[in-house]
């Protein structure tokens, strides 16, 4: 029974029995052990990953009204094999004048850069790669190596259309990091730890009803992270043909394809981990580890779909409207919001539990409210002068 | 020789060996790539010395910001961005007897001192090194003053950059 209640733990103490039972050092044993746990939850979402381009391809066919794969095998869901295959079989081509080994690297930094981030999901609450207590700023960093991997595949190509887009794509990148690490402390104030499982085990109450603006302000800068639309800057077809992976062919783009869709995925994961209890729901995650497992990635699905629904239905947005978006509208409303969480927690440490999440509700929907008028009143300042601007020209 | 300083070794010999190629390489992006391998290296030194805040900051703010740089690396030469001219210029012996020198007087400085052969303390269980370190920044009895002077310093920087880019009518 006990596989049943800490499967990790026993299948570990297991295979340290079995190995050293073999002549192994215990030590080599322990390493080997660990690399066997990394190898089964890098093969599980890969095979995972195969899985949502088979998601993300029927999500967007009944957005826009049409059906999606349904040929290969039942609803479509061979389609992704037959299409790994032919990635696999397409001829792999190096531009003229690329870099070789920049530009064969960046696919693999790109892939890394989703797959290092499961390290430190909680997937139940004896399920964890490792609980660093640094867990908020190791997402960020591995979106850093994120960044590099677009402006490598950018410059590496030789092309200017993907050279220009990993420069958009970087601005934007770079840019909406700020409001995305700002609002990340708001879940760690409330909890007192940066390790996502601290995070996890504090949501008694889901942070969301703490801090629905800090929800929406992380969904909203995470699609930019990811670099999906309305935020598309990096490959905004119409403009740039393809952006920074315009050169990539087969496995190659593959690796970029594949690691957007795993990102989108386990951003959606974050949403849920840091404002919708992770893997807790109702004392489910009690039962059995695998519920909770089922639970979370039942939430993270419900992320992806939010993050899905937002990318077919929204316009993309100009880059400087964008920019500007997130350095006069974004970035100061998270910074105050952060302000007044920190202040408000401390004020409020000692009042009942009912005080507090009221408290921090209502000054969330405040400030929404407040930087909604300013950000009103600016825009309807600055269109008055446009407007008098074309008047004059036009009396001319 | 334990695991650890093995490890130590190898991270130390990729280091050295990215901080080399920074100055070695003829191709301006090249050497901000080898840069970004030479300040992983120095975070995964921080890493094995237990100090995952700084480790994980490391490769935030730098790797994060070398990025910005090899955007300025590229749009600021020309397409073919291979350095024509000679690698060193006159005052090469003038610089490598200053290298020489410096790591002369840290090796003589660091003979006296008995921290190298002692191991380091480990953390007593359910130890928070983030908290304490937090606790120390902003105690008057440990870090407050240079954390704030380093603060100022930054809002400075911040507002010159706001100045100088500031586009007036």
């Amino acid at each position: 029974m006990d596989f049943w209640n800490d499967p990790l733990k026993t299948a570990a103490d297991w295979l340290l029995a079995l190995f050293t039972g073999w002549g192994m050092p215990e030590l080599v044993a322990q390493v080997v052990i660990g690399f066997l746990g990394v190898l089964l939850l890098l093969s599980l979402l890969m095979v995972l990953d195969i899985f949502l381009v088979w998601v993300e391809r029927k999500v967007v066919s009944r957005f826009q009204s049409r059906i999606g794969p349904n040929r290969v095998g039942p609803f479509g869901l061979i389609q992704p094999f037959a299409d790994i295959i032919k990635l696999l079989i397409k001829e792999d081509i190096t531009p003229e004048g690329a870099d070789r080994v920049v530009y064969n690297l960046a696919p693999i930094l790109s892939m890394m850069s989703v797959l290092i981030l499961w390290a430190v999901v909680p997937l139940a609450p004896t399920i964890l790669g490792v609980d660093l207590n640094v867990g908020a700023l190791y997402i960020i960093a591995a979106g850093a190596i994120g960044t590099l991997s677009i402006i490598m595949a950018g410059w590496s190509s030789n092309n200017k259309y993907s050279l220009i887009g990993a420069f958009r794509e970087v601005a934007v990148l770079l840019s909406f990091e700020i409001p995305m690490l700002t609002v990340m402390l708001i879940p760690t104030i409330f909890a007192g730890s940066m390790g996502i499982a601290a995070i996890t085990n504090a949501q008694d109450v889901w942070f969301v009803f703490l801090a629905p603006l800090a929800a929406l302000i992380f969904l909203i800068a995470a699609i930019a992270e990811l670099g999906r639309s309305p935020f598309d800057m990096g490959e905004a077809e119409s403009e740039l043909v393809s952006g920074y992976n315009i050169e990539y062919s087969g496995m190659k783009f593959g690796m970029f394809y594949a690691g957007e869709l795993l990102h989108a995925f386990t951003f959606g994961g974050f949403w849920a981990i840091l404002f919708f209890g992770g893997y807790r729901f109702f004392g489910l995650e009690q039962v059995s580890p695998f519920l909770a497992i089922a639970v979370i990635l039942f939430k993270a699905m419900l992320g992806y779909w939010v993050i899905m629904w937002i990318k077919y239905t929204v316009l993309r947005i100009r880059i400087d409207h964008m920019l500007a978006f997130n350095w006069k509208f974004l970035t100061p409303i998270a910074f105050v919001l952060l302000m007044v969480t920190a202040f408000l927690h401390a004020l409020l440490a000692d009042a009942s539990s009912w005080l507090y999440i009221s408290g921090m509700f209502l000054s969330n929907i405040a400030i929404a409210w407040i930087g909604l008028e300013i950000a009103r009143s600016a825009s309807r300042k600055e269109r008055e002068k446009v407007e008098a601007v074309q008047v004059v020209e036009a009396h001319r | 020789m334990t695991i650890d300083q093995i490890i130590f070794l190898l991270v130390a010999l990729f280091t050295l060996f990215s901080a080399l190629r920074v100055v070695t390489t003829g191709n301006l992006v090249h050497a901000a790539l080898w840069l970004i391998a030479t300040l992983f290296g120095v975070a995964v030194m921080f890493a094995l010395l237990n100090a995952s805040f700084l480790a994980v900051v490391q490769v935030v703010v730098y790797i994060g910001a070398i990025a910005i740089l090899f955007i300025f690396a590229v749009m600021l030469t020309r397409k073919e961005m291979r350095d024509q001219g000679p690698q060193m210029n006159r005052n090469w012996w003038f610089g490598a007897s200053l290298a020489v020198l410096t790591f002369a007087g840290l090796y003589f400085l660091l003979q006296g001192w008995n921290g190298i052969s002692k191991t380091a303390a480990v953390f007593p269980s359910g130890f928070d090194a983030v908290g304490e370190l937090g606790n120390a920044l902003v105690s008057p009895n440990a870090y407050v003053l240079p954390f704030e002077v380093a603060s100022v310093l930054l809002v400075a920087a911040l507002v010159g950059a706001v100045y100088v880019a500031f586009n007036r009518k």
